[in-house]
């Protein structure tokens, strides 16, 4: 039967075995934006830490509204997607917009997978974003859809 | 690349050309004679499924859940879906034309037998006669090709899918070829063992009049020679009752009466016997194994029709209940015969034993009296249920021999339409629950009576008309809830059938109307008959369709009845727990029947306590939760409403009108409540299931083998149930979301 452990596992080699996830986020006058960045994600599914310039229309929709939601998923363009193909819908919350890059844990979790992207996100100009996972959302097998809530001590309000 | 090839062009890779003509290849190389032979290679099949996506359209259907969730109704559902894919999607034009050509150029109208030669099959440890399928006498290029992409279908045969691992077959990569032969219409045909596969130093020869299929089928039984292996020489020879035989008829093969200076005459002299015996031998030195090698001869000409190598057939442990499971596959004149021991034999017994049973006073039984009628209600409940695996499990193809035969004949968009034309005679179920429909309209006159179940005073009715439908009701069609419930006799249960009888009464006209409806298909059965051009095909399509509706019809009242058996085991059950907890018997209630029957003979005796422990995986899901399940479309339409989840039938009682049903398996006894339900989801998976044809006839949104429907559904979860798609989405509202 499904536990909450096969889903968890499930989601995490999902989320392991992809670099990259659509991030949607909201403007100021309540338009979808939706954009591709480079994600990791902790081991535990709590958090999903991007970088991203602080020019760029994702940065200013974060800060003007933290709740975004992520798209990650393993198809692969073919036919054979509509069987195999997994995707999971992320909703979470910006908890730091200019998180630690130097000493933090997350940033080198972020570029033990994204070696490449050291400069850009030592770059003064580039936000560390830490976001806060909420739930996930699995889809599987065409139509099957699981979520998984994150129950976060630090985000009582959340529930 | 090139499709059709003669067996004299053919390599030996079975990859390209399958098991069955590369074996042939080796005969015909070997210098044996062999019908004239085509052979269609694994490319075609590539080329056909292709076109149109039909190769993801396959994968989707064996992909809606994991495999080894999927029960075997559930895997011919979808190898019948799988079949309806290739009997609707046209042959490329191209690839027609030239395998067209080709059947054209070598066997004119002469008719021919097309086989199936799939790439696993040789590789394959294990036979696996029969997995995939091959027809014989067919005519003319275009039915050829028609029953060319049969054969292409049945590589996803029900069978092949059971046997998937031994057959190694790989859904993204597994093709299929086939072999097309003339009909060589023999006047004898059989099967050679070179080794008797339950006996290494012995061969055996089987024989029957007429083609081989009567023998295959198991239809007619064959005469048995059975050899010294090393000698080649005669051990026994086993003598059947000769009585028919298999022969080609118009575009049919059709089992005949036998002649009667035939049937007192062995179809073989002991002499041919022995010579067919010898070239099994002969074909074995040539492929270097034992062989099983069928072959027909025609005057004193012996045609070998195909060999392959003899492998016993393991069907693993004990659990493995496969064989079983292939075993329902019966003929036509099989399930007939079971309908006659089901109609007359088994109901009219089991009835009599229920009416037998209820007559007997429990309360004027001694306790060790007592203790000897529930062992004797054990066994009698025992014999029924061990009946029902045997033969009413069985009866059920007859349903699927129709579905598939319809869908042969009308090729439409839904391969379940067939399900329509079985629903023409009333239930069971479907007469208990408009019996149940009339008390409530009854009851809906009367407020003070409403008032009086409502409030639990079942025992205070006075109301005479009411008590007296109630009586006949239960006399008719037993209680459905007695039983149910460890801790009451089945009279204190009965208020939870006023409960129902309740919610019917405070139904709505229309959702009343539902009860009654009875759904005309009169147009779809016109349609279909008006297919047939000649009589003998029409009795034959009317044969069918009365034998799966007999099927459909049975399948419900065999639960109803075998219900009214179990309910008089029940009862004797509670009398026992009754006294028990009357002696001060702590959990009595929960006791079952060994424990009940010792406690009564041996009064000293203390049962231990059963007390069962919760488990812990409801803690550990807290945090998990089903948005979209995905099933079967069971039932066509949408439902919503909040779930009732049925852990045990005593749940029931709780159902409330336009709540969503969601349980393990819809129990025949528990029925009455699908008219009342705004959907129904099923754990158990099937088209043909119970739950299922229930739903269908009331027009319930129905979705059946959703895994861990009742797990992950809660009672009052809002559920919408959407029986076109065959998906349960849980929640309305996503109030979980931020």
């Amino acid at each position: 039967m499904t536990t909450r452990k096969h889903l968890e596992e499930e989601i995490e080699e999902l989320l392991l075995s992809q670099k990259l996830a659509v991030l949607a986020t909201q403007s100021s006058e309540g338009s979808a934006y939706a954009s591709l960045i480079a994600f990791a994600a902790t081991d535990d599914l709590r958090k999903i830490v991007f970088a991203t310039p602080k020019a760029t229309r994702k940065f200013a929709n974060i800060s003007h509204n933290p709740k975004v939601s992520l798209l990650i998923d393993d198809r692969s363009n073919n036919e054979k997607d509509f069987h195999d193909a997994q995707a999971v819908t992320v909703m979470g919350v910006v908890d730091r917009i200019d998180g630690d890059k130097s000493q933090n844990e997350l940033a080198s979790l972020y570029l033990t997978k994204h070696p490449y992207l050291a400069d850009f996100l030592h770059s003064p100009s580039t936000a560390f974003i830490i976001i806060s996972i909420r739930s996930y959302y699995l889809v599987s097998r065409f139509q099957e859809v699981m979520e998984l809530h994150i129950r976060n001590a630090n985000d009582i309000s959340a529930l | 690349m090139r499709t059709t090839y003669l067996l004299s062009e053919i390599s030996l890779d079975s990859n390209i050309f399958g098991g069955k003509a590369t074996a042939l290849k080796g005969l015909h190389e070997a210098g044996l004679r062999l019908p004239a032979t085509l052979c269609i290679a694994t490319e075609a099949y590539k080329q056909f499924v292709s076109v149109s996506s039909m190769q993801e359209k396959i994968q989707l259907e064996l992909h809606r859940k994991k495999f080894s969730d999927m029960r075997w109704e559930e895997i011919w559902d979808a190898a019948l879906r799988i079949r309806n894919l290739f009997l609707r999607q046209t042959m490329p034009e191209k690839l027609a034309r030239e395998i067209g050509r080709a059947l054209e150029e070598h066997f004119s109208e002469n008719p021919v037998v097309v086989r199936s030669s799939a790439p696993e099959e040789d590789a394959a440890a294990t036979s696996f006669a029969g997995l995939h399928e091959s027809f014989v006498n067919i005519r003319g290029s275009g039915p050829i090709l028609e029953h060319v992409k049969l054969v292409w279908a049945s590589l996803w045969s029900d069978r092949a899918l059971l046997y998937r691992k031994e057959l190694d077959l790989d859904f993204a990569r597994s093709s299929m070829a086939v072999v097309v032969q003339e009909l060589v219409s023999g006047d004898v045909s059989g099967i050679t063992f070179s080794i008797n596969p339950s006996d290494a130093s012995e061969g055996v020869v089987e024989a029957v009049y007429g083609l081989n299929q009567g023998l295959v089928d198991g239809a007619v039984e064959p005469d048995r020679w059975v050899f010294h292996r090393k000698e080649e020489t005669i051990k026994e020879h086993y003598k059947p009752r000769r009585e028919k035989f298999m022969a080609p008829q118009g575009d049919e093969v059709i089992l005949t009466d036998l002649p009667e200076n035939k049937a007192l005459q062995p179809p073989l002299s002991a002499k041919e016997a022995v010579a067919i015996y010898r070239k099994a031998k002969q074909i074995e030195k040539v492929f270097d194994k034992p062989q099983d090698v069928e072959w027909t001869r025609v005057g004193s000409d012996f045609f070998i029709l195909q060999s392959r190598p003899v492998t016993a057939r393991q069907d693993g442990d004990q659990d493995d209940k496969r064989g079983w499971y292939l075993s329902l596959q019966r003929s036509e004149d099989n399930l007939k015969k079971l309908r006659l021991k089901i109609e007359q034999v088994h109901f009219p017994a089991m009835k009599r034993e229920a009416a037998a049973l209820a007559e007997t006073d429990l309360e004027i039984l001694s306790d060790k009296e007592l203790a000897g009628e529930i062992a004797q209600r054990l066994q009698v409940k025992k014999k029924w249920t061990a009946v029902y695996w045997e033969d009413f499990i069985p009866f059920a193809h007859g349903m699927r021999l129709f579905g598939r035969f319809y869908n042969d004949t009308v090729s439409p968009a839904d391969p379940f339409e067939f399900v329509e034309l079985l629903s023409n005679v009333p239930l069971l179920s479907i007469k208990r629950n408009k019996a149940l429909r009339k008390i409530g309209a009854y009851v809906q006159q009367y407020p003070d009576l409403q008032q009086t179940i409502a409030a639990g005073g079942g025992s205070k009715i006075t109301d005479v008309e009411f008590s007296g439908m109630m009586e006949e009701f239960i006399s008719l069609y037993g209680d459905p809830f007695c039983g149910t419930y460890s801790d009451r006799t089945c009279n204190a249960s009965r208020s939870e059938l006023l409960n129902v009888v309740l919610q019917i009464a405070s139904s709505t006209a229309a959702e009343a109307g539902r009860i009654d409806k009875v759904t005309d298909k009169a147009d779809l059965e016109a349609a279909f008959f008006a297919r047939f051009t000649t009589g003998e095909k029409r009795a034959r399509a009317e044969g069918l369709l009365d034998l799966a509706r007999a099927s459909y019809r049975l399948r419900d009242d065999d639960n109803i009845i075998l219900g009214r058996i179990e309910e008089q085991f029940f009862r004797a059950l509670q009398e026992g727990r009754r006294r028990l907890q009357e002696n001060h018997f702590a959990g009595a209630a929960d006791l079952d029947d060994s424990e009940v029957i010792r406690s009564l003979v041996d009064r000293s005796y203390k049962p231990g306590s059963q007390k069962q422990k919760k488990t812990q995986s409801e803690q550990e899901n807290q945090d998990m939760k089903a948005r979209q399940l995905l099933g079967q479309p069971a039932g066509p339409g949408i439902g919503r409403g909040l779930a009732r989840v049925i852990d045990s039938a005593g749940d029931l009682a709780h159902f409330k009108k336009g709540e969503v049903l969601v349980c393990d398996a819809v129990d025949p006894n528990m029925t009455f409540v699908v008219p009342l339900a705004a959907g129904v989801v099923e754990r158990r998976g099937g088209m043909l299931i119970h739950g299922a044809i229930i739903a269908r006839e009331y027009g319930i949104a129905c979705v059946t083998g959703v895994p861990d429907a009742a797990t992950l559904i809660h009672t009052g979860d809002e559920v919408t149930v959407d029986g076109y798609l065959g998906i349960v989405t849980v929640g309305q509202k996503d109030s979980a979301f931020l």
